[in-house]
């Protein structure tokens, strides 16, 4: 896969992506607001991890300072063993060919006045390829990956397609890095319940076919249910319970777990009494 | 398939202008207050207002750059007495050098839309410019360079107009002793609302998850104010850029008047100077100050009106469809409507009910 | 669904956007649709369904671009004719608004002026609705209503700002109801909210049913889970037509429609049976309305599709209460749609 590897190996079973005791605190001396209070978190290579909260919960602040676009205001992020809290510039740079990420609005994560081949050419300088893959192999390799073909989407701008496609896009591009780690923040909220599926089942098929690290931050725990190996469950900024998750999910120990749990709407039951 | 449903966005569009305000909609007044001013003002539409404006900004260019080719007199040329009156050769008679008015009005218009493009382009690079750093930036740049900003807000600009201006005229340089020297400092010293106002169009681009997407993509901060943050902003630098041009020709018109600007140059403000020093309004010669003064009245007019149409014109929210096809189409709706009320009221029109 | 009980009955209900390029794209195509009095009927669709412009020409809201070319809406002992085109359907539909037809548009929540306390909205509100209320009057009927609730009746003097998003959403909803209007249509009501929220909201709603604050409810979201909690009845949109209406728990539980059924099985619950399967999405998206696919407009993504779905509009299957406006509904009566064989993941691994 990619060769623009940081530093060294990772070795089965350790953690590809760690925070530790990251804190994030907004605004000045007068109103003070803890966003992040303290969180520390091991991602391991190859699975599917979800962080799952409610809004305010500090998921999306933390996986910013996972993607270092946020600075942290104390603690650590370590890669693959190897501090990357403060690095700047090109080094950054290398760090996001291993991290990538998808966000949340599949509108607002484009420049609506670029074609999607535009945007996707932009991420050349950062790509991974193959030997000898040339721009257009590459591109037209990681649109297979999410269902596309570049000659229905290349010459398309954002607003000429529909919101599953745009999603999958962005999937295509985040992946043209030859990530380690994928990012998805709420990635899939804003879809319909149909096309939702599609971009959960194209991650899902990514994490086998590549190897990649999933860290999918959500507010539905049913899409954690449906993705996830290991479920990271947050509140107020703190993690209240973590584990595999059949255990956080079927066997919830936390109170607040379990409050999310039985408040999840589902097909069974009306709450209608009569 | 075509992927692309205009309804989603038709849908969140009409949702806009709902969610407005929660008052009027949760109380069921659908009347949205900026479609109900433009229903007043009786049907001067987006494209009326537009041409208008057009109309009289394009008929001042042409005055003043094809006008000197065809006209049979220069400016500078001496073809009758002081204040001569208008006769058939010249139709706004002469001025107080003896030279033909219309001539030079029509050099005075040019030199001063000179004037207006050079000031405008230098006050709208250095604002944006200002603006858009401090806005993308932030932190103690954007502290830094809008505490600059609202230093030179503070001082009176008139003051150091004046001041340079009159140092100006004696310069050694002799480009900066006519038109331009006038229009550069016109343009250095009104930048700073326009950094201000672009600054905070900036801040707010800069949270969009686009320019997150640039930077994972591994874009860097040159390239993504040129390529992710200004076309954003373009429409609205378009915009303040016309107000800054007819700012510009009414500073160096206001200038000129006063005496301060060159004085080698013929330009509007140059003219109504000299009507002014020459008694044009005690001796009743209104062909020396009336036709400069309509001048500058409808250019500055014609490119306000321009400004507040390019508000329509890029916003494709406000943009309405021209009036003949908005007439055919309603005429269209209705006869569907009709047609409608005829048929048969059913779940799904022309659909036969099967009872199982 | 008995007929003597019907509370709102809308017939015929056509409504379009004009475009810049002058064609129209209609977006809500003859569609009807009754409610029982104190019943709460769900209104489902992926987004751009038309599920919202329906909403929006039933509450008489419709502004341009949107026209309503025809449509009658018959609440209790008033029929209301819906259409936007002549000059007197903003002063003939004003007078229904809020006692007859109140709506509940999305993100109201979001649109509080920032400046106004929640009373000063209240007030506002009212007597916006009807001109004759005073704003003690107002008040009154507030606090009434949040004690009738068990809300906290100090949130009248609190600024939006200040409070939860979901007591936010409860409060606006609360407000739009006061006058007790017949039929309350809420637009996307939970989907800003957490879950948490969400089923405060819903309880509320069905408190407010119960109570008879409103006499019927049409509740529009594309969240099925959320419309099975609180629904009696859902109607399901495609591409501006109603393809399927039923009781909640026949229509989720026995889809007669392929696109139900879709929709039903792309539902994601935290549940042992979510976590070890693989569930297929719906092919494509929804056609583009200025130029629907003929006959079927969900044919070209239907699994079941045939020829004749190519070629002709569906009949209406109607078994009792549930109908379905599908070819294969009408060769397979009272059978419900199959599911495709769940895969198990470890399948798929290897």
């Amino acid at each position: 896969m990619s060769t623009t590897t940081t530093s060294g190996a990772v070795t089965p079973g350790s953690p590809i992506l760690q925070a530790k005791n990251v804190t994030k605190t907004f605004g000045g001396a007068g109103g003070k607001m803890t966003a992040v209070d303290d969180v520390s978190v091991d991602f391991h290579a190859g699975k599917v991890l979800a962080v799952v909260g409610e809004s305010g919960s500090g998921k999306s602040t933390l996986a910013r300072m996972l993607l270092r676009l946020l600075p942290v205001t104390s603690g650590q992020i370590l890669y693959q063993g190897r501090d990357v809290t403060n690095i700047r510039g090109s080094e950054l740079r290398r760090y996001w060919t291993d991290v990538q990420a998808v966000f949340q609005d599949p509108f607002a994560s484009f420049n609506q006045f670029f074609t999607v081949g535009q945007m996707l050419r932009r991420s050349i300088r950062l790509a991974g390829r193959s030997q000898g893959e040339s721009d257009d192999a590459l591109i037209e390799r990681c649109l297979g990956y999410v269902g596309l073909k570049p000659d229905e989407a290349m010459a398309k701008f954002p607003h000429q397609m529909s919101g599953g496609q745009r999603q999958r896009v962005m999937v295509a591009r985040a992946l043209m890095m030859s990530p380690k780690v994928l990012l998805a923040d709420e990635a899939t909220s804003m879809l319909d319940a149909s096309l939702r599926v599609n971009v959960l089942n194209v991650l899902q098929d990514l994490r086998s076919e590549l190897d990649l690290t999933v860290l999918f931050i959500t507010h539905d725990i049913g899409q954690a249910c449906y993705l996830a190996d290991e479920v990271v469950v947050m509140e107020h900024g703190v993690i209240v319970e973590q584990g595999a998750t059949d255990e956080v999910i079927f066997n919830p120990q936390n109170d607040y777990t379990k409050r999310l749990l039985s408040d999840v709407p589902d097909l069974k039951g009306s709450l209608k009494s009569r | 398939m075509s992927g692309i449903n205009p309804l989603s966005e038709l849908e969140a569009e009409t949702r806009n202008t709902n969610v407005a305000d929660a008052t009027s909609v949760l109380a069921g007044l659908t009347t949205h207050p900026r479609r109900a001013k433009r229903r007043r003002s009786g049907g001067f539409n987006v494209s009326g207002r537009f041409w208008v404006a057009a109309a009289l900004v394009g008929f001042v260019i042409l005055m003043a750059f094809i006008g000197p080719l065809v006209y049979p007199f220069g400016a500078g040329e001496k073809v009758g007495g002081l204040y001569d009156n208008p006769s058939a050769t010249h139709l706004l008679g002469t001025d107080n050098f003896g030279h033909d008015v219309i001539s030079v009005l029509m050099t005075g218009a040019r030199n001063s839309l000179y004037n207006g493009l050079v000031a405008g382009l230098v006050a709208t690079a250095i604002g944006v410019a200002i603006g858009v750093l401090a806005g993308y930036v932030g932190g103690w740049l954007e502290e830094l360079l809008m505490g600059i900003t609202n230093v030179v807000l503070a001082v009176p600009a008139i003051v150091v107009l004046i001041l340079i201006s009159i140092s100006l005229q004696n310069t050694s340089v002799g480009f900066l002793k006519g038109i331009m020297g006038l229009a550069l400092v016109i343009g250095f010293t009104s930048w700073p609302w326009t950094a201000r106002a672009v600054r905070a169009q900036a801040s707010s681009v800069a949270t969009r998850e686009h320019i997150d997407i640039a930077k994972l993509s591994g874009a860097r901060t040159p390239g993504i104010l040129w390529r992710d943050v200004l076309p954003y902003l373009a429409s609205y630098i378009v915009m303040a850029f016309v107000l800054q041009v007819a700012g510009a020709i009414l500073a160096e018109a206001s200038l000129s008047m006063l005496g301060l600007g060159p004085s080698d140059v013929v330009s509007l403000g140059v003219q109504l100077h000299w009507a002014i020093a020459f008694q044009a309004v005690g001796s009743g010669a209104w062909w020396a100050f009336l036709p400069p003064t309509i001048i500058l009245t409808l250019v500055s007019f014609g490119l306000l009106l321009l400004q507040s149409s390019l508000d329509e014109l890029f916003n494709p929210r406000l943009r309405r469809g021209k009036r003949k096809a908005m007439k055919a189409a309603a005429e269209r709706r209705a006869a569907a409507a009709a047609q409608l009320q005829t048929q048969p009221a059913g779940l799904a029109a022309g659909a036969e009910e099967v009872l199982a | 669904m008995s007929s003597d009980n019907i509370l709102v009955r809308a017939t015929n209900v056509n409504a379009s956007y004009a475009t810049n390029t002058g064609q129209d794209v209609p977006a809500v195509d003859a569609v009807s649709l009754e409610i029982a009095e104190g019943q709460i009927l769900g209104l489902a669709g992926e987004s751009g369904c038309g599920k919202s412009t329906l909403g929006n020409a039933l509450a008489m809201i419709a502004n341009p671009p949107l026209y309503v070319l025809s449509g009658e809406l018959q609440i209790a002992d008033r029929t209301i004719d819906l259409s936007t085109l002549d000059k007197g359907a903003e002063a003939r539909h004003r007078a229904f608004r809020g006692d007859y037809v109140s709506l509940l548009p999305q993100g109201a929540m979001n649109s509080i002026s920032p400046t106004l306390r929640i009373r000063d909205l209240v007030v506002d509100v009212v007597r916006g609705q009807d001109r004759s209320r005073s704003r003690d009057e107002a008040l009154d009927l507030a606090r009434d209503r949040l004690k009738q609730l068990g809300m906290p009746v100090r949130v009248l003097d609190q600024y939006a700002h200040q409070l939860s998003g979901g007591m936010r959403q409860r409060m606006v909803t609360v407000i739009s109801t006061l006058l007790n209007p017949r039929l309350l249509i809420a637009d996307e009501p939970t989907s800003a909210l957490d879950v948490s929220s969400q089923k405060a909201l819903i309880e509320m709603l069905l408190q407010m049913v119960e109570q008879k604050v409103m006499g019927a409810a049409i509740f529009i979201t594309h969240d099925l889970p959320v419309l099975s909690m609180v629904t009696d009845q859902i109607a399901i949109m495609y591409a501006g037509r109603i393809i399927e209406t039923g009781p909640t728990a026949e229509l989720v539980h026995r889809a007669r429609h392929p696109y139900t059924s879709a929709l039903v099985s792309a539902v994601l619950d935290p549940t042992e049976e979510t976590r070890h399967k693989r569930v297929a999405g719906i092919p494509g998206s929804p056609p583009n309305l200025a130029s629907p696919p003929s006959g079927c407009r969900f044919h070209p993504r239907c699994a079941f599709a045939t020829e004749i779905c190519t070629r002709e509009v569906p009949p209406l299957v109607v078994e009792g209460e549930h109908s379905s406006a599908c070819w294969w509904a009408k060769d397979h009566p009272n059978e419900p749609v199959p599911l495709p064989d769940p895969v198990s993941l470890e399948g798929l691994a290897s």
